[in-house]
């Protein structure tokens, strides 16, 4: 709004040429217009959206249930062929057999260049929940009975990796989500209190603020990640790790939220709400807030990424989430171990969709901050 | 300026209460208090504890009074130096953290000063050179440099010493000079261990500062002081080291105390992955084992260092600049 009334008002007459047009856009429709050109915030935005699409389609797009237990202990990626006697063919993979060594008791498994087995689209397998309702069995692709496909190798049971990566992606991109949900209530109320009231209210918040954000971050989230009943079942866990982890995304959006209402407290317009009697609720969500939704949205955005690595530097200690549930933090414990990874190295494939993802969200919200900033 | 100084000092301490809460907390919330824990350990170490020891033990540590009490004695204890014992090491805890305060204070500062060194010639350059390839380079390189987490980076390393050069970059030292005297060859092996973990632990951080430092000079070479220096004909490198590089270098200098805590907590997970003989692995196993003194005492001292590096940056800032212990 702010940019639109600050311009001379012969830009608002009706008669304006088609260029113009651009001084009748909202704020809203502005930043788009500035996040469009920044192509590393459009780059990580389309990857973002992917990335949740992946999330809502996980059980569609895994193979296996992430939990299947398969003979192929340790198996290495297997390798799609699309060349077959020197002609170019559907994809498939060869069957594979596995050779234990009588000595180290480690298992080898070759090729069975004797069988293919096409990959299918559109194959029925187990049964998943899609949105969590509705019951399918429908899978992206698959294998014909007798064959195997693991295209990311299979962990210490036997079990898919690239599946466990898709289910662990619901898990570890909502947990970014609801934290900064949590986050943002949190920061909303108390920076609003803070601000809107001042006084020994606000120094109390302000000093806790400063306090959470002086202390640090992974000691103390170790710390009360431990306090974690080992006993709780899995969704009371994730709930207690996204509060803990949520503990300190709060400060700096009460912050934003806080200096934002001191600004705008004088403002005429919270007068006028005031005068014709809104409550202070009311004036603050109605009124105030609206004002600077940009900056806490690019906030928002710039949190998630930390959220994310918060649940997975937990969990990848041990003091996180724990197994059964599956999160690309989970996954990577196995990784603690050197001598595991070193030589199953498969193993630390899902740090790369850890690092993506952050670093999509990372330019996406570098492209918002320069676009919500009326002054750039 | 010393009226400052005591009052950064009193926040300070105001500081440290409200973080002995916590590290109180710690001590408590786990569920069943310590000392079943510890009698449970006794007793599967083949120790027979009876009922008048388990007594005694309780009254002890006070755990029959109500919370608030339990506090104060055990702050009481805390401020005559008395951490309580650790279950796992049987010593005091302080014993054991102590002995890892040298290592743990040399990786930070020397993190600290390698974070500053690197980033302000590179976000300068940045700057100046804005939308080069080279500024381009830096600007995905900072981006990756965020985004990577820190413990990944660390396994990522030490899998690839392990897998293709067969050596092994976890530690400070050796094995040989771990509990060696201090001597010219122990000096050498630490300086050949250092750089992984120096490196792994500047790395986000020096990637953000390029990022502020580059902004912050944005800011600066647009303003008319500067062109009216280069109108006097001054040369290029000189007014940017005599004016804007100054103007810009205030507001970094203030990045000093924020920069520690997310320091220290990158510094946590890269000693526990990459076992270096700071507090950070301790507090690790003290939590995985519920040694809860040690636990609790681990992280009074993070608290500590994090603040008191904060006091001090507090100060030399004021020193710098006068409008500080001003406004």
């Amino acid at each position: 709004m702010e940019s639109v009334t600050k311009l001379p008002s012969v830009f608002k007459k009706t008669d304006k040429l088609p260029e113009e047009k651009i001084f009748s856009y909202s704020q809203w429709q502005l930043m788009w217009l500035k996040f469009r050109k920044h192509k590393l915030a459009t780059v990580g935005g389309v990857f973002v959206v992917f990335l949740y699409v992946m999330v809502i389609f996980h059980g569609f797009l895994a193979p296996y249930d992430p939990v299947e237990r398969s003979k192929m202990i340790h198996m290495k990626p297997q390798r799609i062929h699309f060349v077959f006697q020197g002609r170019l063919t559907w994809p498939f993979v060869y069957g594979v057999t596995s050779k234990a060594d009588p000595e180290t008791f480690t298992r080898t498994y070759v090729e069975d260049e004797s069988v293919q087995y096409p990959i299918n689209f559109f194959v029925r397998g187990h049964e998943y929940r899609l949105f969590g309702l509705i019951k399918s069995n429908l899978h992206l692709f698959g294998v014909p009975e007798g064959g195997v496909i693991f295209l990311l190798g299979t962990d210490e049971l036997g079990r898919d990796m690239f599946s466990r990566i898709m289910y662990g992606s619901a898990i570890s991109l909502s947990i970014g989500l609801v934290g900064v949900f949590l986050s943002f209530i949190l920061g909303v109320i108390l920076g609003g209190i803070s601000g809107y009231y001042s006084g020994v209210v606000d120094t109390i918040i302000q000093r806790v603020i400063e306090f959470l954000l002086s202390m640090p971050t992974i000691p103390l989230w170790m710390a009360l990640s431990v306090a974690v009943p080992t006993n709780w079942p899995p969704l009371k866990v994730y709930f207690a790790i996204t509060v803990i982890l949520s503990l300190r995304g709060w400060c700096g959006l009460a912050r934003i939220v806080r200096g934002k209402l001191l600004e705008t407290r004088e403002e005429e317009f919270v007068m006028a709400a005031k005068l014709l009697g809104s409550s202070d609720m009311r004036i603050i969500l109605r009124h105030m807030l609206p004002t600077f939704m940009s900056f806490l949205i690019v906030d928002m955005t710039l949190a998630i990424p930390s959220m994310i690595l918060g649940e997975t530097t937990l969990s990848f200690l041990g003091l996180g989430l724990r197994p059964p549930v599956v999160s690309w933090g989970v996954l990577l414990q196995k990784a603690i171990n050197i001598r595991v990874v070193a030589t199953y190295p498969w193993l630390m494939i899902p740090a790369i969709p850890v690092i993506l993802t952050v670093l999509a969200f990372n330019f996406m919200g570098d492209g918002l901050r320069d676009a919500a900033d009326p002054y750039k | 300026m010393r009226a400052y100084i005591l009052r950064r000092f009193l926040y300070m301490v105001v500081m440290l209460l409200m973080g002995s809460v916590v590290a109180f907390a710690v001590i408590t919330l786990p569920p069943g208090d310590y000392l079943t824990s510890y009698i449970a350990q006794l007793k599967s170490s083949g120790q027979d504890v009876s009922k008048d020891q388990e007594m005694a033990l309780r009254r002890q540590y006070g755990l029959d009074y109500p919370l608030y009490v339990q506090y104060f004695k055990w702050m009481g204890r805390l401020l005559r130096g008395d951490m309580g014992r650790s279950f796992l090491w049987s010593r005091p805890a302080k014993d054991v953290l102590f002995e890892r305060l040298p290592a743990t204070i040399m990786v930070s500062v020397l993190t600290l000063i390698i974070t500053y060194a690197i980033a302000i010639p590179i976000g300068v350059y940045s700057a100046v050179r804005q939308y080069s390839i080279g500024d381009y380079v830096f600007t995905v390189l900072g981006f990756i440099g965020v985004s990577v987490p820190e413990f990944l980076l660390a396994l990522i390393l030490m899998v690839i010493a392990y897998r293709y050069f067969d050596v092994s970059i976890g530690g400070l030292f050796s094995h040989e000079y771990v509990d060696a005297p201090w001597s010219w060859d122990k000096v050498v092996d630490l300086l050949r261990h250092l750089p992984v973990p120096l490196a792994v632990i500047s790395l986000s951080g020096t990637a953000w500062l390029i990022r502020v430092m580059r902004a912050m000079l944005l800011d600066e070479l647009p303003k008319p002081y500067v062109h009216t220096a280069r109108a006097k004909g001054l040369k290029e490198s000189r007014l940017l080291i005599k004016y804007p590089i100054r103007v810009a270098l205030n507001p970094i200098a203030s990045t000093i105390a924020w920069a520690l805590p997310s320091l220290f907590s990158g510094q946590t997970i890269v000693s526990i992955v990459l076992d270096l003989p700071t507090i950070g692995p301790v507090l690790f196993q003290s939590l995985m084992t519920e040694d809860m003194f040690l636990a609790s005492s681990a992280i009074i001292i993070s608290m500590v260092l994090t603040l008191f590096g904060t006091l001090i940056s507090d100060i030399l800032l004021a020193w710098l600049d006068p409008r500080i212990r001003l406004g």
